[in-house]
């Protein structure tokens, strides 16, 4: 475990020194929420009607945002390479970069987000649903974001590619996330999609690791 | 780094052929090497010198052949294999937003290797006074060091090394040598690409050219 916290606290001083980083994810996920505002018009109950869905579509689109990177400086740089030889395993190493992703994109989503649904009037009682829902939700979004990253390695035009493999896999999270913040919006329990965002979470983290780790092997060859 | 011997170790690659996008790069090739020996891959460009360290290394696949690490098969534990060997290929994995130290330390520190090793290293490539700078203002030839400086703390017999004397300069090249000598002396091993002169007296040369495809047919 050693070696997950090594390569972590590393992961962690890189994306904080290239700053810029975090703030240009929690910048597009600012803009592209007030484009929905924009776009809709002024009307005060269309905006707080779609508050829950755009939320989590803007803040699903920003996480994305990033995870082109996730491997992709490693590879080019060799240090893929020496990580795979470093005598971590794998997918210790794959849980740490994703931990690491979902420090400095999820969590500072998770953030920004009460801000963004405060312009879109979100409803005051949907504010809890919203941050727990995106609690159970952004890691599995870093977690299958990074076995679409490990993918993309070597591909021409990675990110357009990583949004038509991701974007997919990311509607169920969007679904069960929406739901419960427009759930708490109407008055009624919230449970069942956190039960769902919460399995979700457990298989990602169960598999996710597995099969990035793989396909970083695979890439490398 | 330290003084203390490696135990002794029988690295060995039986019947390896390699294909690289469609097209066979070597084929039927075998060696073996054990502790305090060093091979030297030669070959032109295309050969698969590379190919074959990174075969060695555990990160390409043999279409055939298997690697053996005293009678182990490699590809059975692969994260094992990896922590046995220090490797330095063409791209020096370096992180331009990190200091010289921050970036050698980290792999030290992933190896487990104590941070007066770090020191060490520094001192031997001659990168001591370029320690708390970042790496994007270094040289190509100063990043080289630092990769080359990554190998020596990794505390691994089995060093992979590919075109390790490229853009060093002469003294940079004497510090190679030394630390190479070094650990032959501690019983390493050092498998190396390259074009220039052996500069290891006790060098053996693998020639890639008997297993290129066309040779065999011939």
């Amino acid at each position: 475990m050693s070696g997950f916290s090594t390569i972590l606290r590393r992961e962690l001083t890189l994306s904080l020194r290239s700053q810029g980083d975090v703030m240009t994810v929690i910048a597009f996920f600012a803009i592209a929420a007030a484009l929905f505002a924009f776009g809709v018009g002024p009307e005060l109950n269309v905006q707080s009607r779609i508050a829950s869905g755009v939320v989590w579509t803007t803040a699903l689109l920003a996480a994305l945002l990033s995870l082109e990177r996730l491997f992709a400086l490693d590879y080019e740089d060799g240090t893929l390479d020496q990580l795979m030889l470093s005598g971590t395993e794998p997918i210790a190493m794959v849980l740490a970069k994703t931990l690491a992703h979902w420090l400095t994109t999820g969590l500072a989503l998770l953030i920004a987000a009460p801000v963004v649904a405060l312009a879109l009037q979100l409803p005051t009682q949907a504010y809890g649903a919203l941050m727990m829902s995106l609690a159970l939700g952004t890691p599995t979004l870093s977690l299958l974001g990074a076995v679409g990253a490990a993918l993309i390695l070597g591909a021409k035009r990675g990110g357009v590619l990583l949004s038509l493999l991701l974007l997919p896999l990311y509607i169920p999270i969007l679904i069960f996330g929406a739901a419960a913040v427009e759930g708490a919006t109407l008055g009624l329990s919230t449970s069942a999609p956190y039960a769902v965002l919460g399995g979700l979470l457990v298989a990602a983290l169960t598999l996710c690791p597995w099969a990035a780790a793989s396909a970083l092997r695979h890439a490398l060859e | 780094m330290n003084g203390q011997k490696f135990p002794a170790a029988e690295f060995s690659g039986a019947d390896l052929s390699c294909r690289r996008g469609g097209r066979t790069v070597f084929t039927g090739l075998s060696f073996r090497i054990v502790s305090g020996e060093v091979i030297v891959l030669r070959g032109p460009n295309g050969s698969g010198k590379t190919t074959l360290l990174r075969l060695m290394a555990g990160l390409a696949r043999a279409v055939s052949g298997t690697l053996h690490w005293n009678d182990a098969d490699i590809a059975d534990d692969l994260c094992a294999h990896g922590a046995r060997l220090g490797f330095a290929g063409h791209r020096d994995a370096v992180k331009s937003a990190q200091t010289v130290r921050e970036n050698i330390a980290f792999w030290a520190s992933l190896r487990g290797a104590a941070p007066t090793h770090v020191d060490q290293a520094l001192n031997t490539f001659g990168i001591r006074h370029l320690s708390d700078i970042p790496a994007r203002v270094l040289s190509a030839g100063q990043r080289h060091r630092v990769a080359l400086a990554r190998v020596a703390v990794s505390g691994a017999p089995l060093w992979l090394l590919d075109e390790p004397t490229n853009t060093l300069d002469d003294a940079a090249l004497n510090a190679l040598r030394d630390t190479l000598s070094a650990h032959l002396q501690r019983g390493g091993m050092i498998v190396m690409a390259s074009h220039g002169d052996l500069f290891l007296p006790q060098a053996r040369a693998l020639d890639l050219r008997q297993t290129q495809p066309a040779a065999i047919a011939a």
